[in-house]
């Protein structure tokens, strides 16, 4: 059980980063952070004791797999991930480039 | 198998692509494309809607047939409550698309917008048509990914600002949902909704699926902007393009957010006393927050974004009153009515408030404010701007015979039936509130006589906006008839029954 509590345990790691960091950039990494917590959970869903890659071989029926459709979902969530990551980073050197600041802080325009 | 479904999904993608390769060659090509591309899909929703009816009917993509009655295709439905919500979404974006030739004259590189547009469009069909809960999270990225460049489209200062919220807290709520998928994952080992229900009727961990409905519920609240995950939406909304606004508004909350809680909770889930009385509670509460929040708001487009939080809570929580009969088990006609009273009011929200965010576009393109203490008198220079917005302000502040008066009335008739006096009496005072801070809208907008000096060279908006905003004008009248018994049948029963009979969808998707 402990890969699943510390994958947990990484997903609060990444969520305490979000919620007190002051740094743009610093709150994209604990955005990443928190992601990759959620992919290895997802991997893990699928794993199986003592199982390998599901290449089936009729020869050997007691063979056991691992589960694939996770890690198909998982390679997908990253690339879903990879751009959401490119795009608050493209935002973020906006942001920069306007407020000449990455504190969040300071950029506070909208407010009530 | 229906191998229509999937153009939903295929033809504003298409779009989107061809827009990026050929709208640099051919001038005005994209918009030209981009207003083609969702007339058809109104015409194809329109058609669905007409004959889907009670059936549910599946696209199994790459014709992957169930093995042993287990699902492993990619499953497209299309039942009676996902035609409507289609409807909506493709009326409400070409109506904005057409606003657009004009209104984004302004901006440089349209051809990214009307690209992103197609995205958006794709991604919220993705979702809406999807019977996968996965899939339900790539095309909710697709549509959140580009909702987040969309809103930033002006980059200023306060469009950047807005959309770093919205991301983060967007992202957030995605990895939830994703969380949430892949605990689900974990036990029924399924994916598909249909069958995750089959699989979970036959007994499952108490702790386990409470805490799996509660991420979801966190999910696609944050995505809904249900009370206490709404800071970020009145920054998005209000700083975004127009029409974008409009899309956002008008559309996105519903399909990303609504729809799906709506589905899961009815479809995927059974409904739990304690879930319908926490759904419950979060939608009272928006609706009231929501108009408490609006009503001090000087800005357009803020107001009307806390205004989307004040009535989407009038869906939810008629939605909620709906699981909390059917959970009790007794009188399933005061369930039939709450629910459909809910979906009526999310098509009606569709339409007044798409309308509203586009007059607050055409002020905006005229004056260049968005601010209620510098506008005044403009009911003589933009007459039709002017009497559309008054539709719209009746239609949301529930005035006869627009449409927003019917769907709050058989909310309040539900939630009288089901003996929550106390909700009835939220409502009305919240439909009342509404009513002020909208007859404040037009008293300053459009009467209240400034000085006429500063005011000399504004005019009417040009005709695709005039277009747009009379289209959804008139649509906020017709939707009236919805509400009468004949209509009511053909429209809202389907999408109804569909809710009711939870055994119903997923006997009849597993068993085709």
């Amino acid at each position: 059980m402990i890969p699943y509590y510390l994958c947990f345990i990484l997903f609060l790691v990444g969520l305490y980063g979000i919620i007190t960091r002051r740094n743009l950039v610093k709150i994209a990494i604990s955005l990443s952070v928190m992601e990759f917590s959620v992919f290895l959970l997802l991997a893990l869903t699928g794993y199986r004791e003592g199982g390998v890659a599901p290449i089936v071989d009729p020869t050997d029926p007691v063979k056991v797999y691992v589960d694939p459709l996770p890690q198909a979902m998982v390679l997908t969530a990253i690339v879903i991930g990879l751009a959401t990551t490119a795009m608050i980073m493209a935002v973020i050197i906006r942001i920069y480039r306007k407020y000449g600041t990455f504190d969040i802080r300071e950029i506070k325009n909208l407010r009530g | 198998m229906n191998p229509l479904i999937p153009l939903f999904v295929i033809v504003p993608l298409a779009g989107a692509f061809l827009i990026m390769i050929l709208g640099r060659l051919i001038r005005n090509l994209d918009k030209y494309l981009a207003s083609l591309i969702l007339l058809f899909l109104v015409s194809v929703s329109f058609w669905f809607l007409l004959t889907t009816g009670d059936k549910v009917t599946v696209y199994k993509a790459g014709g992957w047939e169930p093995v042993n009655g287990i699902p492993i295709a990619i499953y497209m439905v299309l039942d009676g409550f996902n035609t409507l919500v289609l409807c909506i979404i493709n009326i409400i974006g070409f109506v904005s698309v057409f606003y657009s030739i004009t209104y984004m004259s302004r901006y440089t590189s349209e051809n990214y917008f009307y690209a992103l547009f197609c995205l958006m469009i794709a991604g919220m069909n993705g979702v809406v048509i999807s019977g996968d809960l996965f899939n339900i999270f790539v095309f909710l990225e697709i549509s959140a990914i580009s909702s987040y460049a969309l809103v930033a489209f002006g980059v200023e200062k306060n469009e950047l600002e807005a959309t770093f919220k919205y991301q983060v807290l967007g992202a957030l709520a995605s990895f939830i949902i994703l969380l949430g998928i892949g605990l689900i994952y974990w036990k029924a080992k399924t994916l598909n909704i249909a069958d995750i229900r089959m699989v979970f009727s036959s007994g499952y961990d108490r702790a386990y699926y409470l805490l799996i409905q509660i991420l979801l519920l966190c999910g696609f609240g944050l995505k809904a902007a249900i009370i206490p995950f709404h800071a970020w939406l009145p920054d998005a909304h209000s700083s975004a393009p127009s029409p974008i606004s409009a899309m956002l508004s008008g559309v996105l909350i519903k399909a990303a957010g609504i729809y799906v809680i709506i589905r899961l909770f009815f479809n995927m889930f059974a409904i739990s006393q304690g879930m319908s009385v926490l759904i419950t509670t979060l939608g009272a509460l928006s609706m009231v927050t929501g108009v408490f929040l609006a009503i001090g708001q000087w800005d357009i487009k803020r107001l009307l974004a806390y205004h989307s939080i004040s009535q989407m809570g009038y869906v939810v929580l008629s939605v909620g009153i709906g699981m909390m009969m059917i959970s009790k088990g007794i009188r399933d006609e005061i369930a039939a009515l709450a629910i459909a009273g809910g979906l009526f009011h999310l098509i009606n929200h569709a339409a007044f408030k798409g309308l509203l965010f586009l007059n607050a576009g055409a002020i905006e393109y005229t004056t260049g404010t968005r601010d209620l203490r510098e506008m005044g008198g403009l009911a003589k220079q933009m007459p039709v701007t002017a009497a559309t917005s008054f539709a719209a302000s009746m239609a949301i502040s529930g005035i006869p015979p627009f449409n927003g008066f019917f769907s709050k009335l058989i909310i309040i008739i539900a939630a009288v039936l089901a003996k929550y006096y106390l909700l009835a009496v939220l409502a009305v005072i919240v439909s009342i509130i509404t009513l002020a801070s909208f007859l404040k809208f037009q008293r300053y907008a459009f009467f209240n006589k400034s000085d006429d000096q500063n005011k000399r060279n504004i005019k009417e908006v040009p005709f695709p906006m005039l277009f747009s905003m009379i289209v959804l004008s008139i649509i906020c009248l017709l939707l009236s008839i919805l509400a009468l018994p004949g209509i009511r049948e053909t429209i809202l029963m389907p999408a109804t029954d569909i809710l009711m009979d939870p055994s119903k969808y997923a006997s009849q998707i597993t068993g085709i």
